[in-house]
């Protein structure tokens, strides 16, 4: 068959999840990558979730994405990231065996109905009046379809810098995709480079394991997915090491042998992510770096050393990993590098992910200038939903609010104002990072998802049963309370003030022990784990969130006028050119897009609005 | 975008007029409270604002009941004799009654949301509203100008950095932070408070020198006045030539010194005149000279000193001798040459001298407007929320903090906090 309704290209973290999505919504769905066995290959660090990422796999996870479950089925050491801070920036983290990983994301997919999967890459693009109508494989084959999400990540005009050597690859061991690139350059995208690198990969059997600290997992496993009931994989010891002075000399000695610092690469990377070149002459004060030493698999001697991705050449790394503690005889057995490759300005982009001029073809992961497996997932499953309306003949509208959605923030943040390093999820993007809550996932977005038809039954019911909890403990732990009086003889000390309080109001308090409030109100301890961490969180965080209210309103009536495709911001009177042009280059969707749009005035914004009022 | 909102709607600047808008559901309160009673709708009338037994203006007023008013709300419009001191002082008792002073453009988008724009949009008023609210904007940035802008500057880079290291406390937990990152945000975070709240506390004593410290430029035709201000100045404010009476009208200039706004006033040479525009120029040097905080009395070191200004130093005026390097002085006074640059580090440093002197402690706050201090106010509210074991919620406070400072410079956006963030700390891996 060579007939689908959404084709996905490139079988990455947002390629897997946009296919799986695509065919949940009953769409007859092909997946084209290069090769088979590297689908939900993980490019880099062997970790799922994390602050701000683990946010993103929750809220795939409650779309009933395979993210999270894949995680689960694949983790190896477990972590609550966080967890002496509030549940709102709690992130759950996962390291994964990086085969198990593989193989749970290929099982998900197999099972998964109206999904083909074919080992082939995509040379070009089918055009036909302007819309994209299928894609040509390296084949030869015409594969036709209503929709195409490209996800090829580090692949469009990938090189990889070692030293002073370059190699044209996606990753390492992977052709690069030159025929795509070409097709997407003809459309007259706007295209930029970026870089990342990775570090060398050690041999865990020749690393002095008892010389170093040890960073055992959580005992408690916390899963990633809501639809795990338990961990099974036996869990992993992460080691810790240092830079030494020794390095540091060694690495300053050698910095022209760096691609990046010999200024071989022009892209831009990731500040959060900094090579270890970087790191060393910019914080020079700084004698010692840590380093993480995360074990890639069960059966699997590799030893992934987070923290010191590098492109210096393969002998300098080896003088680098043997002056650190632990490693004096550690064996090198693939070396780091950066990867230098093409992305497409994510301002040519709607809201959906779809091209504005370009109907019918829709990005996602890293060709969005973002970074990260979680990042990636997250924009593959939204690009998806659309890609299902688009091919089903309607108009794609399927969007999260900045207030609904990490997803939300990423792709508002990516298509409105761009990126000019490789974009990265943190919980401080949020402005409402008390609502977006790991913990929450599921009643913020689930029942959005069924309407969406990318939510199966199981999932559904689940979500139904915890959302009738939830409410029916939060409206009971709002109706019951007591006097200050009762509160103090029952060992709680609130204010003398003659105020009846609500269990609601006092559960947060300082003042009121968890015992205290369990025997007051003894059916608080029957609750579910999870019911009860919803009303716990509603007591900590309620008076927060109501007084952010006005502020959504105002955010929900802005966002609701949109501002129409062919808009032509040079007749808009009172706008100045230099707003013309800031308008013009992101083309916000919404005034409250273009409220949001940086350095646009208040000024331009009312002028916008009159103009679409009067529209 | 609740409440009700007040403003000067004709523009900044000293103006025979300035028009304070009101709008929103107590605007008919507060217009009966301060002009004893409502006036028939829509029509002027002239009324003694009081508050609190004092006498504010005489001011004509008009009472616009929704929804026949520019925003479609309750409003009223105050006319107001435009000195500074009056309307801050109406300011202050609107705010007092308990309204609040507008943000840019929320006239506007009031209008807007009660639909008012569409009946006018016909008449281009896109226009009108992008001057209005534009004036607003500059308005808000004049205000911030000089000394305020560098003290709010100061703050808002203070909670930039504070919140930097609280994101990256929150957000990068497993990386290697410096220890002690989270009480050293709470010290700091107090520390800040207080001296916003002592900024507060202080702001009324500002009011009376809003328009900051006056200097005038006194002297005969050609002592090379206007070359001293264009030297002082550092740029080409006043027009210079050889020939004497060149200035004709006060020329001024605005700048800071010592962290204090001056307005810096080149005036017509001191001479008797038939010459019906000079002597109105002279005229208007001396009630410059008069109005001024500081008199710079100027000679020229190659003519001698003239009566009137020689009676200006005996009144206390800074004597400026000016062309020493064409002629040493005979006289006494700063040595000066504007046009070699010798001596003007001397008469800059006595300048700033005088300036302190005469703003005094008063200028410290420099917070001359409602909103001003309304924005501080509401930053101090948000950080007393810092009290609080969690980190997420520390920040929150932060953010507000910086959300209401934001009014009077413009949003700070995450990545000025994330710049902070990976500038200051070693991380990722
Ligand atoms: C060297 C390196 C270092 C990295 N370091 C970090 C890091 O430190 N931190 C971090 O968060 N992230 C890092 N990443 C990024 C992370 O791996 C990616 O962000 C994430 O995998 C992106 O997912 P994706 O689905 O967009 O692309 P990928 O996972 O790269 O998947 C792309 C897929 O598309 C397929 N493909 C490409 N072209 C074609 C074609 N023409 N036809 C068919 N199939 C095609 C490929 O075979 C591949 O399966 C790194 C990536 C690399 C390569």
């Amino acid at each position: 068959m060579t007939q689908f309704d959404v084709i996905v290209v490139g079988g990455g973290h947002a390629g897997t999840e946009a296919a799986a999505t695509a065919a949940r919504c009953g769409a007859r769905t092909l997946l084209l990558t290069h090769k088979a066995e590297t689908i939900g290959e993980m490019s880099c660090n062997p970790a799922i979730g994390g602050i701000g990422k683990g946010h993103l796999v929750r809220e795939v996870d409650a779309l009933d994405g395979i993210m999270g479950r894949a995680a689960d089925a694949a983790g190896i050491h477990f972590k609550l990231l966080n967890r002496s801070k509030g549940p709102a920036v709690r992130g759950p983290r996962a390291q994964a065996d990086r085969k198990l990983y593989r193989a749970a994301v290929q099982a998900l997919l197999a099972e998964t109905a109206n999904l083909t999967i074919r080992a082939e890459g995509a040379e070009d693009l089918l055009i036909e009046a302007g819309r994209v109508v299928g894609v040509v494989g390296a084949s030869g084959t015409a594969f036709r379809a209503g929709a195409v999400v490209i996800t090829t990540g580090t692949f469009l005009r990938g090189v990889i810098h070692l030293g002073r050597e370059r190699t044209p690859a996606g990753r390492v061991g992977d052709a690069p995709s030159v025929g795509l690139a070409l097709a997407l350059e003809r459309l007259g995208l706007p295209m930029a480079r970026l870089k990342t690198g990775t570090p060398p990969r050690l041999d865990g059997r020749t690393i002095d394991w008892a010389a170093l600290e040890a960073q055992p997992g959580d005992a408690e496993p916390e899963p990633l997915s809501w639809m795990t009931a338990r961990i099974t994989n036996p869990q992993l010891h992460c080691g810790i090491t240092w830079t030494t002075e020794e390095t540091h000399a060694l690495i300053r000695a050698n910095l022209q042998e760096s691609a990046v610092y010999g200024g071989r690469i022009s892209g831009v990377g990731p500040r959060y992510c900094p090579s270890i070149e970087d790191k060393v002459v910019r914080f020079a004060d700084k004698n010692r770096h840590q380093i993480f030493l995360e074990p890639e698999g069960l059966d699997d001697p590799t030893v992934y050393p987070n923290g010191i991705s590098t492109s210096l050449p393969e002998s300098v790394q080896r003088g680098i990993i043997a002056s650190m503690p632990g490693l004096s005889r550690a064996v090198i057995m693939r070396p780091g590098y950066a990867i230098e490759y093409d992305h497409v300005d994510p301002r040519a982009l709607r809201p959906t992910l779809e091209l504005r001029d370009v109907p019918g073809l829709f990005l996602a992961g890293q060709i969005n200038g973002t970074t990260g497996y979680e990042e990636a997932a997250a924009q593959g499953m939204m690009a998806a939903l659309n890609a299902v309306q688009r091919a089903a003949g309607t108009e794609p509208d399927r969007v999260l609010a900045r207030d609904e959605a990490y997803a939300g923030v990423m792709i508002d943040d990516l298509t409105l104002q761009g990126v000019s390093e490789p974009y990265r999820m943190l919980t401080a993007r949020s402005e409402y990072r008390l609502r977006l809550r790991a913990d929450n996932a599921m009643l913020r977005l689930t029942a959005k998802g069924m309407e969406w038809g990318c939510v199966g039954q199981v999932r559904a019911d689940a979500f139904r049963g915890f959302q009738a909890a939830v409410s029916d403990a939060i409206a009971r732990a709002r109706a019951e309370g007591a006097t200050p009086a009762q509160y103090r003889a029952a060992g709680a000390p609130v204010n003398l003030d003659g105020r009846w309080r609500s269990l609601l109001d006092v559960l947060a308090l300082p003042a009121m022990p968890v015992e205290v409030a369990e025997t007051m109100f003894p059916w608080l301890r029957d609750l579910a784990p999870r019911v009860r961490a919803q009303v716990e969180c509603e007591a900590l965080y309620g008076p927060y969130l109501a007084r952010q209210e006005a502020e959504l309103a105002l955010l929900r009536r802005e966002e609701a006028l949109a501002i129409p495709d062919g808009v032509d911001f040079a007749v808009i009177a009172g706008l100045s050119r230099e707003m013309q042009q800031r308008l013009e280059a992101a083309r916000p969707a919404t005034l409250g897009a273009a409220s949001r749009l940086a350095g646009v005035t208040p000024a331009a914004v009312a002028a916008l609005a009159v103009h679409l009022r009067r529209a | 975008m609740s409440g009700t909102i007040f403003a000067i709607a004709s523009g900044a600047g000293r103006a025979g007029v300035a028009v304070m808008r009101v709008s929103g559901p107590e605007a008919g309160q507060a217009l009966a409270a301060l002009a004893g009673g409502l006036p028939r709708p829509r029509h002027a009338s002239l009324r003694r604002l009081r508050h609190r037994g004092e006498v504010l203006d005489e001011a004509l007023v008009l009472w616009f009941p929704a929804p026949h008013s520019y925003t479609g709300e309750d409003s009223a419009e105050l006319h107001l004799h435009g000195g500074p001191a009056v309307i801050a002082a109406v300011g202050d008792a609107l705010a007092m009654l308990g309204l609040r002073p507008a943000e840019p453009g929320e006239f506007t988008r009031r209008a807007f949301t009660h639909g008012k724009l569409d009946l006018t949009a016909a008449e281009g008023i896109a226009d009108l509203i992008a001057a209005e609210t534009e004036a607003q904007r500059r308005q808000a940035l004049r205000q911030a100008g000089g000394a305020l802008a560098l003290r709010v500057r100061g703050w808002v880079e203070r909670l930039t950095d504070l919140l930097a290291r609280q994101e990256a406390f929150i957000e990068f937990e497993d990386e290697d932070l410096p220890e002690g990152l989270d009480a050293a945000v709470a010290a700091d975070v107090a520390e800040l408070r207080a001296e916003l709240a002592a900024e507060i506390a202080g702001a009324a004593r500002a009011e009376a020198l809003r328009e900051g410290v006056r200097i005038a430029i006194l002297g005969a035709p050609n002592a090379g006045k206007s070359s001293l201000l264009n030297a002082l100045a550092g740029r080409e404010a006043a027009i210079v030539s050889p020939q004497a009476g060149t200035t004709r009208d006060v020329v001024e200039t605005r700048m800071v010194m010592a962290g204090v706004p001056v307005t810096l006033s080149d005036t017509a040479g001191l001479r008797e005149t038939d010459d019906v525009i000079e002597a109105e120029g002279v005229r208007r040097a001396r009630a410059a000279g008069a109005g001024a905080e500081i008199v710079l009395a100027v000679f020229a070191a190659d003519a001698p000193p003239d009566a009137e200004t020689r009676a200006l130093v005996e009144a206390g005026a800074l004597a400026v001798v000016n062309k020493c390097d064409v002629v040493p002085p005979m006289m006494a006074g700063q040595a000066v040459s504007a046009r070699s640059g010798m001596g003007l580090a001397q008469l800059r440093a006595a300048l700033e001298d005088a300036v302190r002197a005469s703003a005094g402690v008063a200028m410290e706050a420099g917070l001359t407007r409602p909103r001003h201090r309304a924005a501080l106010a509401d930053a101090v509210a948000a950080l007393d929320t810092l009290e609080n074991p969690l980190p997420e919620l520390r920040a929150e406070a932060l953010r507000g903090a910086l959300a209401a400072m934001g009014r009077l410079t413009g949003r700070v956006g995450v990545e000025a906090v994330l710049d902070r963030v990976f500038s200051e700390f070693c991380i990722g891996k």
